[in-house]
């Protein structure tokens, strides 16, 4: 065993008093801090252009957020976004790429007509 | 004359209900006994009425910091039924993304021990380094926690050579970090007082009990689903298993330090031999399995992790049965509580030998001490069992 060193991560932590500060000041400042991944999955985004209403969306999402819903155009898909569990599996099943994913992790609504993509 | 101390369902260091009957005599336990039954979440029946792509997202969900694991072994699972096998390409992948969770398993399980310990520097400093990893998660498989990589038949997202610069850079640094982590915790008075010969479990018990993961090989037991049974083309990786043979919660805490060395290593090894090709198969989202059943096996964070199926020829299971390896590393928590000859266990050592198995159940806890005698009921809040726990470890310094 070896031998017992009393204080060992003090010079460490006198190394940390003039280090950056790791953390970020997030809701209200240091903003630009924030880097976002290609290919974060964040709220879905819905190009309702390019939909041809094959459903399957709705029948692969596991939390049961994507509700069919008919209207002039035939029978589309709407998000609702606060049952959304962002997995991406519909993005990943649309024939047409009419589904994508953005970077905008802040999904927090006083309305709930906010939290609903069409 | 011994009085019965409950701890839990809330219980002390870790944010999951588990229940702790404590049989003191003064400050010594005698006996114990445990019960998980605060969180049944019907999960395994929820997985018999769904098609097999939306249990991939349920299944990763029964536990946050292990879900790659869970998703890898459901995959593996369902692949097995279907009589396919990821390509080569994805079975690295696989590695990489298993191996970076384990690290960032690992990580959080030192600092959150320390912090137990009532070490809260070295709990910073493993969770601001575990940060760097959960960022290299981030970028890998698009997001922190619940990382959806595996799907079946393969991977979902292929790796790009600026992000596996990235990840070397990280592993790189992790390894510096934990180079001099492992100084620390071998010469630090406050880690050696509070873990050594604390919770001592005989490699006899550990094999008796069906202890597995780096609980069992810190009872100096080789054991390891990537070596027993390779998975996900392990055997073409070299590794190391770690075992360490003093027993105690000092040799958990080794295990586990130098197991995220040889996760670094294996890394390192998997992008360097990383077979080109495809990384997934193309099996539409909708598919029917053949009857049968199967079993598959992978290496959590914490240990062997089962998961069992059976299929009737539908789109969905027939049944599914997950086994954690928290449930096999429980009742060996019993057998370190146990005060015998020669070898005594005292309250303040709960929190030490509990947080030594790593229990993922699923918190701030508050003790109730129970005097029957007197028929008196009185609170302990967190801050107080952290606070006893302390001095404790003062005492024997």
């Amino acid at each position: 065993m070896s031998m017992k060193v009393p204080g060992r991560l003090l010079a460490e932590a006198l190394k940390n008093l003039f280090r950056k500060r790791a953390t970020i000041l997030y809701p209200y400042r240091e903003l630009d801090k924030i880097h976002l991944p290609e290919g974060f999955r964040g709220r879905i985004e819905f190009d309702r252009a390019k939909c041809i209403g094959c459903q399957l969306c709705f029948r692969v999402c596991p939390a049961k957020a994507i509700e069919i819903i008919e209207d002039e155009k035939g029978k589309r898909p709407i998000f609702y976004i606060y049952r959304c569990i962002y997995c991406a599996q519909c993005v990943e099943v649309c024939p047409t790429k009419a589904i994508s994913m953005s970077k905008i992790f802040e999904n927090i609504a006083l309305r709930k007509e906010d939290m609903v993509v069409r | 004359m011994s009085f019965e101390i409950p701890i839990g369902p809330q219980h002390p260091i870790h944010v999951e209900p588990l229940m702790l009957r404590l049989s003191v005599e003064g400050e010594l336990i005698v006996d114990v006994d445990v019960d998980v039954s605060y969180i049944h979440r019907g999960i395994e029946k929820a997985l018999e009425v769904r098609p097999y792509i939306q249990g991939l997202y349920l299944v990763e969900r029964i536990c946050g910091i292990c879900n790659a694991a869970h998703s890898l072994c459901y995959c593996l699972n369902v692949e097995q039924l279907l009589g396919k096998e990821a390509p080569p390409r994805a079975k690295y992948l696989r590695i990489v993304v298993e191996e970076l969770s384990r690290i960032h398993s690992h990580l959080l399980w030192l600092g959150h021990y320390f912090h137990t310990l009532g070490f809260e520097t070295l709990f910073m400093y493993f969770w601001r380094d575990r940060e760097r990893v959960m960022d290299m998660l981030e970028l890998i498989t698009g997001n922190r926690v619940t990382t959806a990589y595996n799907t079946i038949g393969g991977v979902r997202r292929d790796l790009t050579p600026e992000v596996e610069q990235k990840l070397r850079r990280t592993l790189d640094y992790i390894e510096e970090r934990m180079r001099y982590y492992e100084k620390v915790i071998d010469s630090e008075p406050t880690i050696l007082a509070r873990t050594q010969g604390v919770g001592i479990l005989k490699p006899s018990d550990a094999v008796r009990l069906g202890v597995v993961g780096p609980h069992l090989r810190a009872s100096g037991i080789k054991h390891d689903v990537r070596l027993d049974d390779p998975y996900s083309g392990h055997d073409e990786i070299p590794f190391n298993v770690i075992t360490w043979d003093t027993c105690d919660c000092y040799a958990r805490v080794k295990v586990r330090v130098k197991e995220v060395h040889e996760c670094v290593n294996m890394i390192r090894y998997a992008l360097d031999h990383m077979p080109s090709g495809d990384y997934r198969l193309k099996i539409p989202p909708f598919f029917k399995a053949p009857p049968g059943e199967s079993l598959s096996r992978v290496e959590a964070p914490r240990g062997e992790l089962v998961h069992y199926s059976i299929s009737d020829g539908s789109d969905r299971p027939y049944r599914y049965r997950v086994r954690t390896p928290t449930l096999a590393n429980l009742l060996s928590v019993v057998e370190m509580l146990k005060s015998r000859d020669g070898y005594e266990v005292y309250i303040a050592d709960v929190p030490a030998i509990l947080g030594g198995i790593d229990p993922c159940i699923c918190c701030s806890a508050r003790v109730v001490v129970a005097d029957e005698a007197r028929r008196r009921r009185t609170v302990m809040t967190l801050d107080d069992i952290i606070r006893i726990s302390r001095d404790r470890g003062v005492e024997r310094r």
